[in-house]
């Protein structure tokens, strides 16, 4: 009995480790939440299987912890949304070259009772500002995910320092985008989100979309091959031939086709 | 309410409805949660006998230290681990991150301590039953592990369900060891936490559902087993 577990546990660690030393059969993307949970990726990753085999394994966490994975080397490729970090990113030679894929933009959403009564308002800075005067509460990501670094920086162009109201009506949920809209939900708060995430999003509640078109929303997706050099072990050409794809004319047209009642979430812009 | 109790249950029919990607999913679940228990069994019976009969200075200590391992924080465990298998970790080169594998080892150092604190209780317990007679037989303290722990086997099947609810209900290390991947490490745990994240509570919901029926499952089958065995024990006495 006990020799058999031994032997069935040997066997399942052997698999793994066999499976795992099938040279790039398989690549890991180190990406953000927005581009799984509003399904892009579960949409277009299979075109990309099926033409070349290889298999995309997607760690889907904030932008972040997603840099800092790669950073340690367990990633082969990085796509996220914080370009001033990816390019830190390639600067410091943890990657190769830094590539726009597609854009989408960020959305002020809230409670439709809006008691900061920013609805309709097309400057993103002066919503925010309503908000902080009327201490009405704000769910943060808090979490330096790529939508919270966007939020910092809005949070600048409003001439407000929210975080010495952290606790208050501020609130750092720490968690992914959709933990956190799940907050805002719960609360009635205001919460600053990719739209493709606020798109998918089964719990909207009471809640609905109150600022939009800012060009200072805009939301920019890169991606960057980890560099070799740095971690020997990355499966550099897998992973160049799954950049070369999303950022060419096939990816780019997956990326476009794809539709969630009818929007379409992402917008390709490759160069 | 209401439209969340029949959207709940139309998940949850649509889950039943043989949807094999969730079915590869559970079956995944019990496969690294069954793998840690067995390998905590393996490790931490022995140290658990041990430790209720060995007699060495520092031996209360080390029983303490055991019982509070009982309470490791999954995301502690998840983050050593990662850091041990990461490229960057002293591991690295195994290219065990993001795998079952990786998984099982976090399950495994969480679990083990649970297997082998209980463990201790029963045996120590036994032990002190039995002492006259093993030494009448003249068997040392180390020498009778064996026996005691074939004779609380029944006693630590509960420990060893102990371990199975810890490692099947866990979700913070196998997230950051496992990465959630789609095929390939999403289990249980993390396919509720990712349906929570994308706002589909009901479904979440309805995964939890299935999640308790497994448990309730093996734990039924086990104490089946059990009953069975020591009803066959008292036939034969």
């Amino acid at each position: 009995m006990i020799r058999n577990i031994v032997r069935a546990a040997l066997i399942a660690v052997g698999l793994s480790a066999g499976a795992a030393n099938a040279e790039e059969s398989f690549i890991v993307v180190q990406s953000t939440t927005s581009t799984q949970n509003s399904g892009l990726l579960d949409y277009i990753l299979p075109w990309f299987e099926a033409e070349t085999g290889i298999d995309v394994r997607v760690v889907a966490v904030g932008t972040g912890q997603a840099i800092r994975n790669a950073i340690n080397g367990d990633g082969d490729v990085l796509l996220v949304h914080a370009k001033p970090a990816e390019e830190q990113f390639v600067i410091d030679g943890w990657g190769v070259e830094r590539l726009d894929v597609m854009y989408n933009d960020f959305v002020l959403v809230g409670p439709k009772s809006d008691p900061a009564k920013v609805k309709g308002g097309l400057d993103v800075a002066v919503a925010l500002a309503a908000v902080a005067e009327a201490e009405a509460p704000f769910a943060s990501r808090g979490d330096d995910s790529g939508t919270h670094k966007a939020e910092l920086r809005l949070w600048v162009a409003a001439d407000t320092d929210p975080t010495g109201a952290s606790g208050t009506w501020y609130r750092e949920t720490g968690s992914g985008m959709g933990a956190t809209l799940n907050v805002a939900s719960g609360m009635g708060a205001y919460a600053l989100t990719d739209r493709a995430t606020w798109q998918s999003f089964g719990n909207k509640g009471n809640m609905e979309v109150l600022v939009e078109g800012d060009p200072r929303l805009f939301n920019q997706y890169g991606v960057i091959l980890v560099n070799p050099e740095k971690h020997p072990r990355v499966r550099a050409a897998a992973g160049q031939r799954f950049i070369d794809w999303l950022t060419g004319p096939d990816g780019q047209a997956a990326i476009s086709s794809y539709k969630l009642d009818g929007q379409q979430l992402f917008f390709p812009n490759a160069k | 309410m209401q439209g969340f109790a029949s959207e709940f249950s139309s998940a949850l029919s649509l889950i039943l409805n043989g949807d094999a990607e969730l079915w590869a999913i559970v079956l995944l679940s019990l496969k690294v949660s069954v793998f840690a228990v067995l390998i905590s069994a393996l490790i931490g019976m022995p140290v658990g006998a041990a430790l209720a009969v060995a007699r060495f200075p520092g031996r209360r200590v080390l029983i303490v230290l055991m019982n509070a391992l009982m309470g490791l924080p999954p995301v502690v465990v998840g983050l050593l681990v990662y850091l041990m298998l990461s490229r960057s970790g002293p591991l690295g080169v195994l290219e065990l991150l993001y795998t079952p594998t990786a998984m099982i080892i976090a399950q495994v150092v969480l679990v083990t301590p649970i297997v082998a604190a209980l463990t201790r209780q029963v045996v120590e317990m036994l032990a002190e039953e039995y002492s006259e007679q093993l030494r009448s037989l003249g068997v040392s303290r180390l020498a009778s592990v064996p026996v005691l722990l074939w004779d609380a086997r029944l006693a630590l099947l509960t420990a060893l369900l102990a371990g199975f609810g810890r490692a099947i209900a866990e979700v913070g290390a196998v997230i950051i060891v496992g990465g959630n991947i789609n095929h390939v490490t999403r289990v249980m745990t993390t396919t509720i936490a990712l349906e929570t994240s994308k706002g589909n509570l009901a479904l979440a919901l309805a995964l939890g559902a299935i999640l308790i029926g497994i448990a309730v499952a093996v734990n039924a089958m086990v104490s089946t087993l059990s009953l069975r065995a020591e009803q066959e024990g008292l036939r034969h006495a």
